[in-house]
C-alpha cells in the first residue's frame, strides 16, 4: 500500500508529494503514531515528556531528586517567613532583640549548602558524562538546520546514501491527508507532523552529527534527552538509544528567524526490519533530489 | 528672573524650568529624571511584553501575521527591560539619589559626568527605537534576534539597518553605564563622610560599589563584541562567519562573558535595597553585615567565571561542562547566606507590615524560588532538556521579574516619602502588592510546566498541548499589568493629598543618613559632612 501511495504521489507532482509521502508513512508503520509511543506533550502536563532512552530516564531520575530537594528548600523558607510573621509582627514581639551575629549559624547556612551541592554535583556528572561520551555508533546520521527545515542525511556505508528535507505540514497539508484517507486527524500535531519523518532502529546507538547551512538552529528531542545547537562551521555530535518504539517529536530550540516555531522534525523509531524496510524504500523515493528523476525512480520501481 | 543671578553663585543656587533638568548636576535631579525615564521605558517594554501574551494566549496566529513582528517584540522586550529599565531605576535612580546621601557626601564625585549618563540614554533609546521601524530581515521591520543578538542571524540574518541601530543602541547605553560606573566607584571610594569606614557603610552602597565593577569590567567586552558584529556586517570582517575562519559561538562566549555580570549588575542593587527595607521594618540592623557585603563581593566574582552556562548546548567539550557546572553551583552558596541572613534579620525582630516591608518580603520568598531553579539549570546534564524552554524564562523572570522588579516597587514605596516629601497611603502599596503577587506568578509559575513539557522560548506558536497554561500565564500578565494603574494611582494619590512624610517616616529602624535629612532633601545636603561615630560592624 505504502509503495503504491509513494506512486501516486510521484504522479501527482511535487505540490502534493510532501503531504502524501508522509501518509504513506503512516501506511507503512501501520496506521500512525497512536497506538506505539508518542513522544510530545499532553495538555496541562506538569513535569516532562515520558523517557525513551537511558540517558532520558536518568534526565528522569536526576531532575525528580533536584524538584524534592529544591521544594523542600522552598518550603522551609516559606515555612521562616510563616514563623517570622506570625511570631515576631510588632504586635505579637513589641520590643525587637539586638542580635546582629552568630558565628555558628553563620558557618551552618554557608557549609550545609557546600555539602547539599557535592550531594547533588555526582548524578550530575555521571549523567553529563553519559550525554557527552558517545558509545560506538550503530547507525550515523546527519542533520543540517536551515531556515527553515531540516536536512536528514543517512551514509551510503550504513544502507543509506540518500538525503531528504524534513518539513512541517501546514494545517491544510494535515487536511488533505486526512481527506484522502492517510491517517485519522489525531494522527497528526499542529506544528510538529512533517512530511518526511527520520526512521531509526530500535535499541540501537544512533549518533547525529549537527552542523546548519544558515543561521544557528538547534536539535531537540526531549524523549531522548538530547539537544545540541546546529553552528555553521561547527559539526556538533550527539547520540540516543531509544529503547521504545514510537514516534518522537522535536523543534527547533535557537532562535532562527521568522519560521523558528515553523521547523519541527519527527523521528520514528521502529524495529529492526521495519527499519530495513523503510530504508529499502527511502533508498528509492529519495535516490535523487530533483523531483522529476524521483518521480522517474518511482514510477519504474512499483511497476 | 530667578537664574539671572545664576552665574554669581552657580554652586548654590537651584535653577528652575528646563534647566534645572537638562542642566543639571544635581544627584538628586539626575536621580528623579532616571526614574522617570525607567517608569517610561517600563511601560513600553510592558506593553511589548502584555501583546506576547496575548498573541501566546490562544494557539495559531492572532495579532501576529508576521511571526517575524513577534520576534522583533520578544527582542524589544528584552533589550528594554534590562538596559532602560532595570538599569536605570536601579541604578541611575535609586543609586544615584540615595548613594551619596548614605555614604554623607555632598553629591557625586563628577556632577556632569553624572548628566552626560542620563542624557545619553534617551538618546540610547531613541535609537533602538527606530530599530523597531527600520529593515531588518529583507522585507520586514526591525531586529529579531533576540537579547543575546546571536550571529549569523544578527549578521546574514537581518541585513537591514535595524541591527546596526541596535548596536549603536547598545554603545550609547553602554557608555551612559560605564560613566556612571566610574563615578560610583570614584563617589563611594573618596567622598565617604569622616568616620564612614568600608565596613561602616550600608550595604546598598557595597552593592552599587561591586555592580561598577562588574559593569566596567564587563561593559567593554560587550562593546568590542557588538563593535565585532558591527564590522562583520558593514566591513567586511568575519570574527563570527566561518566562511571567512571565524566562530559565531566566539560571539556567544563575548556575549556571556558580559551577559551573566549583567544578570547580576540588576540583582545585587536590589540586594542592598532589600536589606535596608527588612532591617528598617524588623527595627533590627542587619544580620551577619559582612558576610552580606562579602557575600556580594563572591556573587560579584564568581559571576564572571561561569559563562557559559548559558553555551551548555553549543557543543562545549565535557571537560568545559563539567567546570561551568561546578562553578555555577558555587553561585548558590553566597546567594543562600543572603536569604538566610534577611531571614536572621527579621527573626527576632518587630515587624511592620508597611508597604516597602511588604513587597520586601515577598521578594525573599520570590527570589528563593527563582534561585533554586537556577540550581536546577546549573547542572547541564538537567539543563540538556530545559535549555532555551520556558522553564528558562520562568528561571530567569522569577529572579528578574518578580526578584529585581519587585525589589524597585519597595524601593519606590521605600524612598518615594523622602524623594517626594509626600507619603504614598499604605493601602495603595499593599494592594498593588497583591495584585502583582498573584499576577506575575500566575504569570511565571506555569511556564516552569511549560519548559519542563519542552516548550520552547521565542515561540510565536506553539503545539496545541501548551495551550492550557499559556492561557493561565496570559491571564497573569493582565493581572500584573493591571497592578500597575494602582501604582499610578498611588503617585497622584500622594500628590492630591499631599500627606507631608517628614524626615523619617518608617521610625527607629530607619538608621541610614537619608532619614536624617528633611523630605525632600535640601537641594545640595552636607554643607557640612556629617561625622560617623562607633566601630565597625
Amino acid at each position: 500500500m505504502a509503495l503504491t501511495s509513494i506512486n501516486i504521489a510521484g504522479v501527482l507532482g511535487t505540490a502534493k508529494h510532501r503531504l502524501l509521502a508522509a501518509a504513506s508513512l503512516v501506511g507503512l508503520f501501520g496506521g500512525g503514531a497512536a497506538q506505539a509511543g508518542e513522544g510530545l506533550a499532553k495538555p496541562w502536563q506538569l513535569g516532562l515528556q515520558d523517557a525513551a532512552t537511558p540517558v532520558a530516564e536518568f534526565i528522569h531520575s536526576f531532575h525528580d531528586g533536584l524538584l524534592i530537594t529544591i521544594t523542600v528548600i522552598t518550603l522551609f523558607v516559606l515555612a521562616l517567613l510563616v514563623i517570622i510573621v506570625a511570631k515576631f509582627n510588632a504586635k505579637a514581639n513589641p520590643v525587637p532583640s539586638k542580635t546582629t551575629h552568630h558565628v555558628g549559624l553563620e558557618i551552618a547556612w554557608t557549609l550545609i549548602p557546600v555539602l547539599i551541592l557535592v550531594v547533588i554535583a555526582i548524578p550530575s556528572f555521571r549523567l553529563l558524562k553519559q550525554q557527552i561520551a558517545a558509545p560506538p555508533a550503530d547507525l550515523t546520521i546527519k542533520l543540517t538546520g536551515n531556515a527553515w527545515y531540516w536536512k536528514f542525511e543517512y551514509p551510503k556505508d550504513a544502507g543509506g546514501g540518500f538525503e531528504f528535507d524534513v518539513r512541517m505540514m501546514t494545517e491544510s497539508d494535515i487536511a488533505e491527508a486526512v481527506k484522502a484517507g492517510k491517517g485519522k486527524k489525531e494522527d497528526y500535531h499542529r506544528l510538529l507532523s512533517v512530511d518526511n519523518e527520520a526512521v531509526v532502529p530500535v535499541n540501537k546507538n544512533i549518533v547525529v552529527q549537527v552542523t546548519s547551512a544558515d543561521v544557528l538552529h538547534a536539535f531537540a528531542v526531549q524523549p531522548f534527552g538530547v539537544k545540541v545547537d546546529a553552528v555553521p562551521g561547527r559539526l556538533n555530535q550527539t547520540w540516543f538509544r531509544a529503547t521504545k518504539e514510537g514516534v518522537y517529536y522535536g523543534q527547533c530550540q535557537e532562535l532562527c528567524g521568522k519560521d523558528h516555531a515553523f521547523m519541527p522534525l519527527a523521528i520514528r523509531v521502529v524495529s529492526e526490519e521495519k527499519y530495513k524496510a523503510w530504508l529499502a524504500e527511502a533508498k528509492k523515493k529519495f535516490a535523487s533530489t530533483d523531483p522529476a528523476v524521483r518521480t522517474a525512480d518511482n514510477t519504474v520501481s512499483t511497476r | 528672573m530667578a537664574h539671572a543671578h545664576a552665574a554669581d553663585d552657580h554652586s548654590h543656587a537651584m535653577p528652575s524650568g528646563w534647566r534645572r533638568y537638562l542642566y543639571s548636576t544635581n544627584h538628586k535631579d539626575i536621580g528623579v529624571l532616571y526614574l522617570i525615564f525607567a517608569i517610561v521605558a517600563g511601560l513600553v517594554g510592558g506593553f511589548l511584553s502584555v501583546m506576547m501574551r496575548l498573541e501566546l494566549q490562544e494557539p495559531g496566529l492572532q495579532y501576529f501575521s508576521d511571526p517575524h513582528t513577534f520576534n522583533v517584540f520578544v527582542t524589544g522586550h528584552g533589550v528594554i527591560m534590562i538596559f532602560f529599565m532595570a538599569m536605570p531605576a536601579l541604578i541611575g535612580g535609586f543609586a544615584n539619589y540615595f548613594v551619596p546621601i548614605m555614604i554623607g557626601a555632598p553629591d557625586m564625585a563628577f556632577p556632569r559626568m553624572n548628566n552626560i549618563s542620563f542624557w545619553l540614554l534617551p538618546a540610547a533609546l531613541g535609537l533602538l527605537l527606530i530599530s523597531l521601524f527600520v529593515e531588518g530581515p529583507p522585507g520586514s521591520n526591525g531586529f529579531g534576534g533576540g537579547w543575546t543578538a546571536y550571529p549569523p542571524l544578527s549578521t546574514v540574518g537581518h541585513p537591514g539597518p535595524a541591527m546596526d541601530f541596535a548596536i549603536l543602541s547598545l554603545h550609547i547605553a553602554g557608555a551612559s553605564s560605564i560613566l556612571g560606573s566610574i563615578n560610583f566607584i570614584t563617589t563611594i571610594f573618596n567622598m565617604r563622610a569622616p568616620g564612614m569606614t568600608l565596613h561602616k557603610m550600608p550595604l546598598f552602597a557595597w552593592a552599587m560599589l561591586v555592580t561598577a565593577f562588574l559593569l566596567v569590567l564587563s561593559l567593554p567586552v560587550l562593546a568590542g563584541a557588538i563593535t565585532m558584529l558591527l564590522t562583520d556586517r558593514n566591513f567586511g570582517t568575519t570574527f563570527f562567519a566561518p566562511e571567512g575562519g571565524g566562530d559565531p559561538i566566539l560571539f556567544q562566549h563575548l556575549f556571556w562573558f558580559f551577559g551573566h555580570p549583567e544578570v547580576y549588575v540588576i540583582i545585587l542593587p536590589a540586594f542592598g535595597i532589600i536589606s535596608h527595607i527588612i532591617s528598617t521594618f524588623s527595627k533590627k540592623p542587619v544580620f551577619g553585615y559582612l558576610g552580606m557585603a562579602y557575600a556580594m563581593v563572591a556573587i560579584g566574582f564568581v559571576g564572571f567565571i561561569v559563562w557559559a552556562h548559558h553555551m551548555y548546548t553549543v557543543g562545549l567539550s565535557l571537560a568545559a561542562q563539567q567546570y561551568f557546572v561546578a562553578a555555577t553551583m558555587v553561585i548558590a552558596v553566597p546567594t543562600g547566606v543572603k536569604i538566610f541572613s534577611w531571614i536572621a534579620t527579621m527573626w527576632g525582630g518587630s515587624l511592620q507590615f508597611r508597604a516597602p516591608m511588604v513587597w520586601a518580603i515577598g521578594f525573599v520568598f520570590l527570589f528563593t524560588v527563582g534561585g533554586v531553579t537556577g540550581v536546577v539549570l546549573a547542572n547541564a546534564g538537567a539543563d540538556r532538556v530545559l535549555h532555551d524552554t520556558y522553564y528558562v524564562v520562568a528561571h530567569f523572570h522569577y529572579v528578574l521579574s518578580l526578584g529585581a522588579v519587585f525589589a524597585i516597587f519597595a524601593a519606590w514605596y521605600y524612598w518615594f516619602p523622602k524623594m517626594s516629601g509626600y507619603m504614598i497611603p499604605d493601602w495603595i502599596g499593599n494592594l498593588h502588592f497583591a495584585i502583582a503577587f498573584v499576577g506575575a506568578n500566575l504569570l511565571f509559575f506555569p511556564q516552569h510546566f511549560l519548559g519542563l513539557a519542552g516548550m520552547p522560548r521565542r515561540y510565536v506558536d506553539y503545539p496545541d498541548a501548551y495551550a492550557g497554561w499559556n492561557k493561565i500565564s496570559s491571564y497573569g500578565s493582565y493581572i500584573f499589568a493591571f497592578g500597575l494603574l494602582v501604582f499610578f494611582y498611588g503617585i497622584w494619590a500622594a500628590y492630591a493629598k499631599k500627606q507631608k512624610a517628614g524626615e523619617n517616616p518608617w521610625g527607629e529602624g530607619a538608621t541610614t543618613l537619608e532619614w536624617t535629612l528633611t523630605s525632600p532633601p535640601p537641594f545640595h545636603q552636607f554643607e557640612t559632612l556629617p561625622r560617623i561615630t562607633g566601630g565597625d560592624h
